[in-house]
C-alpha cells in the first residue's frame, strides 16, 4: 500500500462515520409537545452546563444504522453453526407477540389484578419448563445463562449452610464443561477443581471419585458436554457426587439435544439453568438479552430467588372465578438476583415457541438437531479429525489442522466467511487442539448442511494447495482481519463531538 | 407447527449417511429407563392459533396507554419511544446475530456498541462505558465487584445509602453472599430525611465503595460534590446510581467526582415490558478500565486500512480469566444497548432535554396540586426531578384501591420497604402524563380525602 505511513490511525479509511461525526448543530430527530402545565423554576445550582450529545435528523439515524446493519452476518442471513450457542431460526411471530401492548406496556409493579395475563403466562412457562426438565420448581428471574449459573451456585451454598455444613469450599468442574462455569463458582468464593475426561469424552470416574470428599459443594456438569457427547455414565456421576454430600448442577446450555429425550432431573441432576435464547428460540440480539431460568429439585426449592409466580387465590369453579396469580417468596430464599421478575419479553417469546411445538414438536426439535449434527460429522470426518468419534448429540468438535499445513482453526473459520457461512466456535473446548465446535441446529435443511460440509472439505484442500489464500481470509467480507493488539494498546473506547463542533 | 425443514426422504438419506436406521437410534447413550419420557404439554398450535392465544393473554392485562392512567415509577418509567427505534431493533441483521466474536462480519453490532459506549460516557460525564449489564440493579452489584477487585480484596466494607432503590440493595445483598464483605448503611429504619452526610461516620480506611443514588429513590436531587470529596479522603470509591433522563438537565456524577456511574437504561427507549429485558449501564474513569467487568468495544484498523471495532481487553473476562474473573457475565443486553443508542441519537441534545423538562414541569405541577388537598402533602423539601414522595391520610394500599376504580394506577407504596413511610406513596410523572391525567388524579385524591373526612 503506497499510502502507508507510521501513523496508520490517521489514515484509516472511515467506512461509516459515527453518530458523533454525523452530527450537525441544530438538527433533531424528534420534537416533543410544549408543556401543558405551568413552568416551575429549575434549581440553577444543580444544572449541567453542556449536554454533549449528537444532533441528527431521523433520516440520518435510519440510514446510519441501516448501513451498519448490513455489516453484520445473522441467522436471518444464513447458516450460523456456532457451537454451544444454538443459533437456530428465531420465528417472527415471537417478535410480534412480545410487542403486544398488553405485554410491552405493562409496568412491573402494577397491582397484580391488572396483570393477570402476564402472570398467567409466566406461571404456565414455569410449569412447562418443570415438565420438560423434571424439576419441582422453576424461577424465571435470571437474566442469562451465566446469571442462572450464579443463581444456582448461590442456592447450592445456601443449601449447605442451612444444614450447618460450612466445610464445603470446592466446586468440581469437568474439563468438558462450559466456559462460564469456573467464573460462576469463583465469584462466590468457591475453589475450582478440574476433573478430566476419559477417552470416550465422559467424565473420568476414577478422577471424580478421588476428588470427592466432604469439602465438595458440588459439581457443575454440562451434559451433553462441550464435546457434544452425552455422558454415558451420567447417572453414576450424580451418584458419586451425592454420596459425598455434593449437589449436582446441570449446565442447561445444551438442552436443545434433550427435549422429550430425557428429563435432566431424572438422571440425578439437582438443579439446572435453561437458556431461553438457545433452546427456546429467543433471539441473541447481537449479545443479549438472554434469559436463564433455573429449575431445582424439591430439597432446593426453598432457596430459590424471590419472587416466584404462584397461585395466590385458588380457582373457584362453582362461581366461575379463575385463579389469581401473584408473587410468592420461598421460605429460605437467597434473595433477589435482579430488579423485577426477569426478562419477561423473552418469556413471551419462549411461551409462544413451546405452545406452537407441543410435546411432539419439542421432541422433533432435539431429534433433528442431533440428526443434523451427526450428518455434518459423517460428511467431514474423513477430512477433519474428530477426536471423540461416536454418535454425537446436537454438536460435535473437529480439529482444524492438517498434517503438513500451517493452516489453523482460526484460518478455517475466517475462510468459511468467504463461502458465506458463519464460522463454528473455535478454540473451545480447550481439551481439543485447534477445536472447531459445530452446532447446526434443527432449523437447517439438508441442502445447507451439504453446502457447508462441501465448503469445509474444499477449505481442507485449499489448506494444502493454497495455504496463503486460507491464512489471509476473509477476502469477500466488508472488513478484513483486525489489529487486535492496537485496540488493546491504544484503548480508544469512546468518541466525542469534535472540539470545533461550534454549538455553544 | 415446527421450523424443521426436512422432508422424510431427506431425513432417511441423512440417517443412511450416518449409518443408523432411525432418529431414535441416535440416542443410545441416554439410559434406556429414562429415554423418551413423553411430555405432558398441550398439542401444538398453528401460528394463527398461537397469535390468538397470546393476544388473549395480553388483553387480560390493563396498561397505561391502553385503558389506565399510571403514576408508577420506582425504577421503571413510561416514556415516549420514537417509532424509528423499534424499526432498527427489528432488523434481523441486528437481533438475530450472536455476540460479535467474529469482527469481520459483525461491524454493525461492534460500531453501534462503540457509539452506545460513547453516548453513555458523554451522558454521565465519565470517560469509559462498558457494553451493558443485565439491569440497573446488577450494574450496581458489579460496581461492588469492581471496587473489591480495585483494592485486591484488602478493603472489606461496602456502604449503601438507604435511599438507593430497594431492589438494587436487595440484589447487592444477594450478589455479595459468600464474599466476606460487610454491608453498612443499608438500613430501611435509618433517618430518611438526613442527607448523604449521615453516611460519613460509617466510612473508614477499610471502606472500598460507597453507593448513593441520584435522584435518590424518593426522587430527590443532592449535589454529592462535597460528600464525594470526603469519601475520597478515606481512599474509598464512590458509585452513583442515576436516572439517565435526569442527566439531560442536571449536573453529572462525573462533574461531582464520582468513580463509577451505574443505572437503569430502560427510560432510554426501552418498553416497560413487565420488568425486562432492560439495560444496566456502567461508566467509570479510564484508570479503572482493567478492573471493570463486562464487554468493551475498542477502535482499531483492519488489514485493509479501514477504521473498525473489536471486543477488547477480553483478558478481564470470564472465558479467559475463568475462576479468577471478577464477574461471570457473558451474554449481556446488546440489543437493548442498541435501542438506547438509537434513542439517544434521535433525541440528541435538544430532544432529551425537552423530555427531561416535560417530566420536571409535570411532576412539579402534580406535586403542587396534590399538596393543596387536605390531608395530603409532599414530605421532602429537597429539589426533585420527576418523582416525589406524597404522604396521605390513609394506608397507600387503600388509596391505590380507590384510584384503580377510577382507572388510575397510583404510586409505589413506600411502606413496603420503609416502615417509617407507611402512608407514603412515590409518584412518578413523565412526558406521557397529560395535564388532564394529573388533574384526574388530583380530583380522585380530593374525593378520597372527602370520604376519609366524612368517615
Amino acid at each position: 500500500m503506497p499510502e502507508m505511513t507510521l501513523q496508520p490511525e490517521k489514515t484509516a479509511t472511515v467506512v461509516e462515520p459515527t453518530v458523533f461525526e454525523l452530527s450537525s448543530p441544530g438538527r433533531t430527530g424528534i420534537t416533543f409537545p410544549e408543556p401543558d402545565v405551568p413552568f416551575t423554576d429549575l434549581p440553577l445550582d444543580l444544572l449541567r452546563s453542556n449536554l454533549p450529545l449528537p444532533e441528527l435528523a431521523e433520516v440520518d439515524v435510519i440510514r446510519h444504522y441501516l448501513r451498519l446493519s448490513k455489516f453484520n452476518y445473522s441467522v436471518d442471513d444464513g447458516f450460523y453453526p456456532l457451537g454451544s450457542c444454538t443459533m437456530k431460526y428465531n420465528p417472527k411471530i415471537n417478535e410480534d407477540t412480545a410487542r403486544l401492548q398488553g405485554f410491552a406496556g405493562a409496568h412491573p409493579l402494577q397491582p397484580i389484578e391488572t396483570v393477570q395475563g402476564a402472570l398467567a403466562l409466566m406461571y404456565q412457562l414455569q410449569e412447562w419448563l418443570k415438565e420438560i426438565s423434571g424439576f419441582t420448581e422453576v424461577t424465571l428471574q435470571p437474566a442469562a445463562g451465566a446469571h442462572g449459573e450464579l443463581t444456582g451456585v448461590l442456592i447450592m451454598r445456601a443449601y449447605h449452610q442451612s444444614r450447618g455444613d460450612h466445610k464445603r469450599v470446592k466446586m468440581l468442574i469437568p474439563d468438558s464443561a462450559h466456559g462460564t462455569n469456573p467464573a460462576s463458582s469463583g465469584v462466590t468464593g468457591l475453589q475450582v477443581v478440574q476433573i478430566p475426561s476419559d477417552t470416550r469424552g465422559n467424565v473420568d470416574l476414577a478422577a471424580l471419585k478421588s476428588a470427592c470428599d466432604d469439602t465438595v459443594a458440588g459439581i457443575m456438569l454440562t451434559n451433553p458436554n462441550t464435546l457434544g457427547m452425552f455422558d454415558e455414565n451420567v447417572v453414576e456421576v450424580c451418584r458419586i457426587v451425592h454420596a459425598c454430600g455434593g449437589v449436582v448442577y446441570g449446565d442447561g446450555a445444551n438442552l436443545n439435544a434433550l427435549l422429550g429425550i430425557v428429563r435432566p432431573a431424572e438422571l440425578g441432576i439437582d438443579l439446572m439453568h435453561f437458556n431461553l435464547h438457545k433452546t427456546f428460540s429467543t433471539p441473541h440480539g447481537g449479545g443479549g438479552p438472554g434469559s436463564g431460568p433455573v429449575g431445582v429439585a424439591a430439597h432446593l426449592a426453598d432457596f430459590l430467588p424471590a419472587p416466584l409466580i404462584g397461585i395466590v387465590e385458588e380457582e373457584n369453579e362453582e362461581e366461575d372465578i379463575p385463579p389469581l396469580y401473584g408473587f410468592v417468596t420461598p421460605a429460605k430464599s437467597i434473595g433477589r438476583m435482579k430488579a423485577f421478575h426477569g426478562h419477561f419479553g423473552m418469556h413471551v417469546r419462549a411461551f409462544t415457541y413451546i405452545a406452537m411445538h407441543g410435546a411432539e414438536g419439542l421432541r422433533d426439535i432435539s431429534e433433528y438437531a442431533v440428526l443434523n449434527a451427526n450428518y455434518i460429522q459423517a460428511r467431514i470426518k474423513d477430512v477433519y479429525h474428530v477426536p471423540y468419534d461416536r454418535i454425537c448429540m446436537h454438536e460435535f468438535v473437529a480439529e482444524g489442522q492438517f498434517e503438513g499445513s500451517s493452516v489453523r482453526a482460526l484460518d478455517i473459520a475466517k475462510r468459511l466467511m468467504d463461502y458465506r457461512f458463519h464460522p463454528p466456535t473455535n478454540y473451545f473446548p480447550l481439551i481439543v487442539h485447534e477445536a472447531l465446535m459445530i452446532e447446526p441446529t434443527e432449523t437447517e435443511n439438508k441442502g445447507t448442511l451439504d453446502a457447508f460440509a462441501d465448503a469445509l472439505i474444499k477449505i481442507a484442500e485449499e489448506a494444502k494447495t493454497q495455504p496463503e489464500l486460507v491464512k489471509s481470509a476473509p477476502h469477500t467480507t466488508p472488513f478484513g482481519r483486525m489489529d487486535e493488539v492496537k485496540a488493546a494498546r491504544e484503548l480508544v473506547l469512546c468518541c466525542w463531538l469534535p472540539e470545533d463542533y461550534g454549538d455553544e | 407447527m415446527t421450523y424443521i425443514p426436512h422432508s422424510p426422504k431427506e431425513r432417511d438419506a441423512m440417517l443412511a449417511t450416518i449409518g443408523v436406521k432411525s432418529l431414535a437410534d441416535l440416542f443410545q447413550a441416554v439410559p434406556a429407563e429414562y429415554r423418551f419420557p413423553g411430555l405432558n404439554i398441550p398439542p401444538a398450535l398453528t401460528e394463527m392459533e398461537a397469535a390468538d392465544e397470546l393476544a388473549g393473554l395480553a388483553d387480560a392485562n390493563s396498561t397505561a396507554g391502553d385503558d389506565l392512567i399510571s403514576f408508577l415509577g420506582a425504577g421503571a418509567y413510561r416514556h415516549y419511544i420514537p417509532a424509528a427505534v423499534d424499526h432498527i431493533l427489528q432488523r434481523g441483521e441486528f437481533y438475530t446475530a450472536y455476540t460479535p466474536y467474529q469482527p469481520e462480519i459483525s461491524q454493525g453490532t461492534l460500531q453501534s456498541i462503540f457509539e452506545y459506549q460513547s453516548l453513555m460516557a458523554n451522558l454521565t460525564g465519565m470517560e469509559v462505558s462498558n457494553d451493558s449489564h443485565y439491569d440497573g440493579a446488577t450494574a450496581a452489584a458489579e460496581a461492588v465487584n469492581m471496587a473489591v477487585a480495585n483494592f485486591r480484596g484488602k478493603r472489606g466494607k461496602i456502604i449503601v445509602s438507604p435511599t438507593v432503590n430497594p431492589q438494587y440493595r436487595a440484589t447487592i445483598r444477594t450478589y455479595t453472599r459468600g464474599m466476606g464483605l460487610t454491608l453498612l448503611g443499608d438500613d430501611p429504619n435509618a433517618d430518611l430525611y438526613a442527607g448523604p452526610e449521615a453516611l460519613e461516620n460509617l466510612i473508614d480506611n477499610d471502606t472500598a465503595l460507597v453507593i448513593v443514588q441520584y435522584p435518590d429513590f424518593f426522587g430527590r436531587l443532592n449535589d454529592f460534590t462535597g460528600f464525594i470529596a470526603k469519601v475520597h479522603e478515606k481512599g474509598a470509591l464512590v458509585c452513583v446510581a442515576v436516572n439517565p433522563t435526569a442527566l439531560a438537565l442536571f449536573k453529572t456524577p462525573g462533574e461531582m467526582g464520582a468513580d463509577i456511574v451505574v443505572g437503569e437504561g430502560q427510560p432510554l427507549g426501552i418498553p416497560l415490558s413487565f420488568g425486562g429485558p432492560y439495560l444496566g449501564f456502567f461508566t467509570t474513569r479510564k484508570q479503572f478500565v482493567h478492573k471493570m467487568s463486562g464487554r468493551l468495544v475498542g477502535e482499531t484498523v483492519d488489514s485493509r486500512g479501514q477504521r473498525a471495532y473489536v471486543l477488547t481487553l477480553t483478558a478481564r473476562e470470564q472465558h479467559i480469566k475463568r475462576e479468577r474473573a471478577t464477574s461471570n457475565i457473558c451474554t449481556n443486553q446488546g440489543l437493548m444497548a442498541l435501542g438506547a443508542a438509537v434513542y439517544l441519537s434521535l433525541l440528541g441534545k435538544s430532544g432529551l432535554r425537552q423530555v427531561a423538562e416535560l417530566c420536571y414541569h409535570k411532576a412539579h405541577y402534580a406535586a403542587e396540586q396534590i399538596a393543596k388537598i387536605p390531608g395530603f402533602g409532599t414530605c421532602f423539601t429537597e429539589p426533585f426531578f420527576h418523582e416525589f414522595a406524597m404522604c396521605g391520610p390513609a394506608p397507600v394500599a387503600e388509596i391505590n384501591a380507590f384510584l384503580l376504580e377510577y382507572g388510575i394506577i397510583g404510586g409505589y407504596d413506600l411502606g413496603q420497604d420503609y416502615p417509617s413511610l407507611k402512608d407514603h406513596m412515590l409518584i412518578a410523572v413523565t412526558e406521557m402524563n397529560a395535564k388532564e391525567e394529573i388533574d384526574t388524579l388530583v380530583e380522585a385524591l380530593r374525593e378520597f380525602a372527602g370520604e376519609v373526612d366524612n368517615a
